[in-house]
């Protein structure tokens, strides 16, 4: 590991978190002239941003969050170009269906609620979607429909950072689990455990770029804002004839389907599995594996003819107001907190673009969302 | 599925072959309700491989040993009245021991105290280039086909690889009736003759051994030690098989010229592999120990796992043989009664003692073997780049190496940045490969590490787990936030 020797003379920015958000931030903080580390304790983007379903997508997008999702979506389409490698980024169109008139109604409102925020989402008949959609269940009664849609394979966007860092000179420091945080005047000193042994950086700015365990990152600079983990439960099948070539969902947003170039089907929406931020992702429900089965094969009969390669679980982070937490972390100078977008993924790199701009003096494209909003906020259910 | 009735059992004993039947059979004779499950239509796993439903050996006028002492096994575990679940598959164990298996009539799940796996092994295949086209088989598909139906991989049959299996095919093919191109062994005759005073337990092997040799120079069949398959290429009316020289890594030897064999069919094999789906789809704690066959759960001697209640024996425990398999699973079985408070301390010490002592002989034996079947660097070293190593995802040796190089340092990252694992086998056949492929760039196989366990264990269809049902039959949860 290079670090110790850069350790003594410092980074001007240490990222711990290597997940799109972190990978995207410390990208860009490097282009911006700044001598950058990314700390992961595992590999690069193998929790929530490497087995995510990879859905590029607006329909299940928050609304106030289309405006984000739009840009990161054509960054994800451009990666070859930025990051000089691909993730498989795929656009086709996306519908989200309704079979009861509650669903019918609830496609309405959301894509409504959408399209207020810029999302070009439309409500078609069951005929027209069936053009788009001639996979789709018979017993649609109506669908959104969105142009701006598609899919990536989440498992390459590490190695696709990975590249980019590497290019754009950031060390990355995988399998390197942080401990500690020091923060005084003259800056922070990040302490890790790594294989070799214990060692720390200096940096003279911090970013916590965890995902669900944000949470524990803020503790260690005595910050407390709480953060749920949703332990979504993912199915892919194995390679089959071309049974649809469209993103789908239900009205609800709790069934995401696509099918891969390579003929895989993958089967998401956010159906629970058991697990928790300490141990992570255990085992799936049995009775969420059947209904979110059934909801696929009842999207795309075909599906009921394919058999199931793997079943694995991924955990996605969600704040008090279910909206990210992008800003200065409070009370706590030159740290950084980037993480918890609903569809993260989707609109991750753009996440990481603001944040970095944040950092660099500069005014983000767009706003971002300020941590200390959320201090004292009680967790809805909790 | 999500209707079915979970039934209560103190051992699910996954697996009956020689391990999983036998300790089923002692479990159920220590006082313990016993569910003895396997994908096949009867007890036995591959060395006394049942035959398939509707046949029978009626015109068979002289039964290999292992026939007959596999229908022996079978006739026992009838008259034992010990419950089994034949011709079903076991695709998911949670966390909690409960057991989700399909079969003929759908989807059942079954929650036991304790689980035994005796999963047995899978085949290595040391790939080569042609390996994946059709006439070529592994060695232990080919015994399938000769226990199983009596079936010749092809009229004219060349044989490779490694270890006892070998010499077993090539007889098998002759005395159905086939013929044998030539036999091709990694090992050298040096290598085996070391083997000989762990035979000297086996008389009756070193025997057989002896009659194969002589049926095989009595047809006129080349036996090459030190040889390997270089390539197998379709030509009309055949394949053409390329063999070259190797040295005692198994690494082709380039200044040897290479021979060239026809045939209609190749039956190769390097070895097995431990199945340890199940162990590590629970999390247990695994190493890798290379002369026992790879990655295998952390056991002690009597198969008691890094996990309370999760039981291994027989081979997919660590390759100690068939033969060996039996006394293994009677021992963990013996050691699950203990656990379960069914039997008194001082009768598990005897019994486990009595059972260690009939493990040790054959065991040696088998671990001998095991040693010749050990995975060889100079052969993985020795694949050519543009070869298919995972043949689900056809991922080549030159993408993964081009990966290990863009920084993949374990295999479960290896997997996700070049699909290598990903298909329908689940990594079963490539990651032995794959896993030692990397190890060459991160300096070891335990840095490399293993395939974390995934369900389901076996592919399952949606229709399989959807079973019956209409719209309102789903339980959608509530919408996500807008």
């Amino acid at each position: 590991m290079s670090d110790t020797s850069r350790s003594s003379a410092g980074y001007d920015a240490v990222v711990i978190g290597g997940g799109v958000m972190g990978c995207s931030t410390a990208l860009h903080l490097a282009q911006g002239g700044m001598r950058v580390a990314v700390v992961d304790r595992g590999p690069l983007c193998r929790e929530a941003s490497g087995v995510n379903a990879g859905t590029l997508t607006l329909h299940m997008t928050r609304a106030a969050l289309v405006p984000y999702a739009m840009r990161a979506w054509q960054m994800w389409m451009d990666a070859e170009k930025w990051l000089g490698m691909g993730v498989l980024a795929t656009h086709v169109p996306g519908l989200t269906l309704a079979f009861t008139e509650a669903e019918c109604e609830l496609v309405e409102l959301r894509a409504k609620a959408r399209r207020e925020y810029g999302a070009p989402i439309e409500v078609i008949t069951p005929a027209r979607a069936r053009e788009i959609e001639p996979g789709v269940h018979p017993g649609l009664l109506k669908a959104g429909y969105c142009d701006i849609d598609g899919f990536a394979s989440a498992y390459l966007t590490g190695r696709a950072f990975r590249h980019a860092l590497v290019g754009a000179g950031v060390d990355v420091i995988e399998n390197a689990a942080v401990e500690s945080i020091d923060s005084g005047d003259a800056g922070h000193t990040v302490r890790f455990s790594a294989a070799s042994g214990r060692a720390s950086l200096k940096a003279a700015r911090i970013v916590l770029a965890g995902g669900v365990w944000i949470e524990n990152m803020l503790a260690w600079l005595g910050v407390q804002i709480p953060i749920k983990v949703l332990i979504n439960q993912l199915i892919v099948t194995e390679r089959i004839r071309p049974v649809m070539r469209t993103v789908l969902s239900v009205a609800n947003g709790l069934l995401s389907l696509k099918q891969f170039a390579n003929g895989t089907v993958l089967i998401g929406g956010g159906w629970q599995g058991e697990g928790d931020r300490d141990r992570g992702g255990l085992e799936a429900r049995p009775q969420n594996l059947v209904g979110n089965m059934r909801l696929a094969a009842y999207a795309v009969p075909a599906l009921a003819e394919a058999r199931i390669a793997r079943i694995w679980l991924g955990l996605e982070a969600e704040t008090a107001d279910a909206m990210p937490i992008i800003g200065d972390v409070p009370g706590v100078p030159r740290a950084f907190v980037v993480g918890s977008a609903h569809s993260g993924y989707t609109s991750g790199p753009f996440m990481g673009r603001i944040m970095a701009q944040h950092i660099l003096g500069q005014q983000p494209d767009l706003p971002l969302f300020d941590p200390a909003r959320l201090l004292g906020m009680p967790m809805p259910g909790a | 599925m999500a209707e079915a009735q979970t039934s209560s059992v103190d051992l699910v004993v996954i697996g009956a072959g020689p391990a999983g039947a036998r300790a089923a059979l002692r479990a159920q004779a220590c006082g313990l309700d016993v569910l003895l499950v396997d994908e096949n239509p009867d007890a036995g796993g591959q060395v006394w491989r049942p035959l398939p439903l509707g046949f029978s050996r009626a015109g068979d006028a002289s039964p290999s040993p292992e026939a007959v002492q596999g229908d022996a096994l079978r006739a026992e575990v009838r008259k034992s009245g010990v419950r089994c679940l034949f011709g079903h598959k076991v695709w998911n164990v949670g966390s909690g021991l409960r057991i989700d298996l399909i079969g003929p009539d759908g989807v059942v799940s079954w929650q036991p105290r304790a689980v035994l796996v005796a999963t047995g092994t899978t085949e290595r295949v040391l790939p080569f280039p042609g390996w994946t086209q059709p006439g070529v088989i592994g060695l232990a598909a080919a015994t399938i086909l000769l226990k199983s139906q009596n079936m010749l991989p092809g009229r004219r049959t060349l044989v490779a690889g490694t270890g006892p299996l070998l010499l077993a095919v090539a007889n098998g093919i002759l005395k159905a009736g086939g013929e044998v191109a030539a036999v091709l062994d990694l090992a050298s005759r040096r290598d085996w003759l070391r083997t000989l005073p762990s035979l000297a337990a086996r008389p009756d092997l070193l025997w057989q051994g002896a009659q194969w040799q002589i049926a095989l120079r009595k047809a006129g069949v080349p036996v090459l030690y030190r040889h390997g398959i270089e390539s197998v290429e379709a030509v009309a009316g055949g394949l053409r098989i390329r063999a070259r020289q190797v040295d005692g890594a198994g690494a082709p030897v380039a200044s040897a010229s290479s021979r060239v064999f026809e045939a209609d069919a190749v039956a190769a094999g390097h070895g097995l592999v431990p199945g340890t789906d199940v162990t590590r789809l629970l999390r247990a704690r695994h190493r890798y120990d290379a002369a026992r066959g790879g990655w295998i759960a952390d056991a002690d001697a009597e198969g008691r796992t890094s996990l309370a209640g999760v039981y291994v024996a027989g081979d997919g425990a660590g390759i100690a043989g068939a033969a060996a398999a039996g006394a293994h699973g009677e021992m963990a079985a013996v050691a699950c009664a203990f656990d379960l408070g069914r039997l008194s301390a001082r009768d598990h010490a005897r019994e486990r003692d009595r059972l260690s002592a009939q493990w040790r002989k054959p065991a040696r034996f088998g671990r001998a073997m095991a040693g010749l079947m050990a995975l060889k660097q100079g052969a993985v070293a020795g694949i050519p780049p543009a070869t298919v190593v995972c043949r689900c995802e056809d991922v080549t040796r030159a993408e993964i190496d081009a990966a290990a190089r863009d920084g993949a340092r374990d295999v479960n990252q290896l997997k996700a940045w070049t699909r290598c694992g990903m298909g329908p086998c689940q990594g079963r056949t490539c990651s032995d490969v794959a896993g030692a492929l990397l190890a060459a760039h991160v300096g070891s196989r335990e840095a490399a590490g293993c395939f974390t366990g995934r369900a389901p264990l076996r592919p399952v269809s949606l229709a399989e787990v959807a079973g019956d049902y209409t719209y309102a039959d789903i339980p959608i949860p509530k919408a996500a936030p807008l």
